[in-house]
């Protein structure tokens, strides 16, 4: 009796199981099919060292670094914003913050990353773009600066949350060996504490740097709707996601060269993530040993 | 004088002590006057309060929410628990080896150069020479000259807790305590450890706690025997062993109980 009711429960977790492997793989199928179907009439070289993307106009180029960079400037604009504040929150609420403190404002925290992204969005270029303007002359109504800041601020709780936890695994050994020596809290956080948990603090910024590439809201309504090659953070750009949303939205014919490429510049992405999450498993793997 | 500050001829001195953990009261009205250059050696049944005695010194149970104490440690004439005292600074003076060795996940030059560092101190020269001099104090140097660089923590258990030795010598302290340095250990490291604490006497006073009797006998000048948070005896080593006056001393020590 009991085992068969063990044997069901069995077959519904293997198949919730299988499940999420097999939307990975239609997923990882799609993209693959109908990229290479854009690739038969595109050419990888094009693709990668083409300076331009404009599949929409008469005039169609296939570049898709445009793109890249201009996900590659507003992540890198967002980590700037949220390593920064990030590790100072998690060394403030591990080291410093009373408990009562640290068990509130882990979870309010926690908070900014559940508002919906629309509303960032919005308060990037409604807030956040004039008060810049009125700093820096010239910033234009759409740029990456304005959607990375506030794309930082929403990825704030991915680094202070995990990177606290990884500071809290930290030995007590290890922080009764560096106050014993004298040090103060700050001297042990910085010296002592961070090194220690690395690999944690890395993961945790890998994870923000993930959630980062992949938003697409943000920078769809603040960073203007331009494919442009730059690393300039004041001007328009767009990014892998923007585009994607944009082509998707928008009255482009199923099956045509521009409606695949939005499955290029999505594997793309995907490589990219991929990439990242390689990334994190190796260092996670490297560090864990040195560490124990 | 303004200041309230108590006499003593001794290099530190524990008078009155009660401590409490909330309301459980771990240390009784304990009295242990301690001269300088001499190893005092903590011992008793485990809970009986050691370890909190001996953290006393360097203040390490302020970290400890519920820990409150009454009375006065006197370092050098001085209550180190007045509100003067500047916390970082006694630690320097009063360094602290653990039970268990506790190398920083750093190389072994960095390990020793931590404590040096963190007081800015970071001319080479000066670091090249105090690394030296203190891993040679701890008798690690010919093991470790050639891979200063390399990971503390590839060491083996007794050459850390050398290291952890060596890198309290670092910061020039006076006072050294140790809580049972050599529990983890080996019986080769462990005597290592004992003929490097009759070395050290010489410069430092030391304070240590240990579970092993024989260890108490061999290498220290005075013994302390806990029980329940009273500090039952106190006297010569040689006394306390051969000729304890308390009855649960003598119990104690003979294995009977603990
Ligand atoms: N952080 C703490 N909070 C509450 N009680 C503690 C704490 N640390 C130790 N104690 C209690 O204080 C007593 C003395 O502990 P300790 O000083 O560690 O003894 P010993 O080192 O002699 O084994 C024990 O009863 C122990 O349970
Ligand atoms: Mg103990």
């Amino acid at each position: 009796m009991k085992s068969i009711k063990e044997k069901v429960i069995e077959s519904i977790l293997f198949a919730c199981a299988l499940i999420t492997v097999l939307t990975t793989l239609g997923i990882i199928w799609v993209l693959l099919s109908e990229s290479y179907s854009f690739f038969s009439e595109v050419s990888l070289g094009e693709f990668l060292t083409d300076k331009e993307w404009t599949p929409l106009f008469s005039q169609k180029h296939f570049g898709i670094m445009p793109l890249v960079t201009g996900t590659l400037l507003t992540t890198f604009i967002a980590i700037c914003v949220a390593l920064p504040m990030g590790l100072t929150i998690a060394v403030y609420l591990n080291e410093y913050a009373p408990k009562g403190i640290r068990k509130t404002v882990k979870p309010i925290l926690e908070i900014l990353a559940a508002v919906p992204t629309v509303v960032y969005g919005f308060f990037a270029l409604v807030v956040v773009t004039p008060f810049l303007q009125s700093i820096i002359p010239g910033l234009s109504g759409f740029n990456a600066l304005s959607p990375g800041i506030v794309m930082g601020i929403m990825i704030i709780p991915f680094i202070s949350s995990l990177s606290e936890d990884a500071l809290a695994a930290v030995p007590k050994t290890l922080r009764e060996a560096s106050y014993g020596m004298g040090a103060t809290k700050l001297q042990t956080s910085f010296k002592v504490l961070i090194p220690a948990a690395s690999s944690g603090i890395i993961a945790s910024v890998i994870l923000a740097l993930a959630r980062a590439i992949g938003e697409t809201m943000i920078v769809a309504i603040a960073a203007g709707q331009q494919p442009r090659l730059t690393f300039d953070p004041t001007v328009p750009v767009e990014t892998i996601t923007t585009y994607i949303v944009q082509v998707s939205m928008g009255d482009v014919p199923h099956g045509s060269l521009e409606y695949k490429t939005i499955f290029a510049a999505g594997i793309t992405l995907f490589a990219l993530t991929f990439l990242l999450n390689n990334i994190s498993f190796w260092i996670n793997k490297r560090y864990q040993q040195k560490y124990e | 004088m303004s200041e309230s500050q108590s006499e003593s001829s001794f290099k530190i001195e524990a008078k009155n002590i009660d401590v409490f953990y909330g309301e459980k009261q771990v240390l009784k009205d304990v009295n242990m006057p301690i001269e300088g250059n001499t190893v005092t050696a903590l011992i008793g049944p485990s809970g009986c309060g050691k370890s909190t005695f001996l953290r006393l010194f360097n203040r390490m149970n302020d970290y400890i929410d519920v820990f409150h104490k009454k009375g006065e440690i006197l370092i050098d004439g001085k209550d180190i628990y007045r509100k003067k005292t500047n916390v970082e600074e006694l630690r320097k003076s009063v360094g602290m080896v653990f039970q268990k060795p506790n190398p920083f996940p750093k190389s072994i030059y960095d390990n020793i150069a931590y404590g040096l560092r963190i007081q800015g101190i970071n001319k080479k020269s000066l670091l090249d020479e105090i690394v030296e001099k203190s891993i040679r104090q701890a008798a690690l140097w010919d093991e470790v000259k050639d891979n200063l660089k390399k990971s503390a923590l590839a060491l083996s258990g007794g050459q850390q807790q050398r290291l952890c030795i060596a890198r309290t010598l670092a910061v020039e302290p006076s006072v050294i305590l140790m809580d049972e340095p050599a529990s983890a250990l080996d019986p080769i490291s462990t005597a290592k450890i004992e003929e490097l604490i009759q070395e050290l006497k010489e410069q430092y006073t030391i304070l240590i706690v240990t579970h092993n009797m024989q260890q108490a006998g061999r290498i220290s000048d005075k013994t302390g025997f806990f029980y329940m948070g009273d500090l039952v005896e106190f006297d010569e080593t040689q006394q306390i062993f051969t000729n304890p006056k308390n009855e649960r001393t003598e119990n104690y020590i003979s294995g009977r109980f603990g």
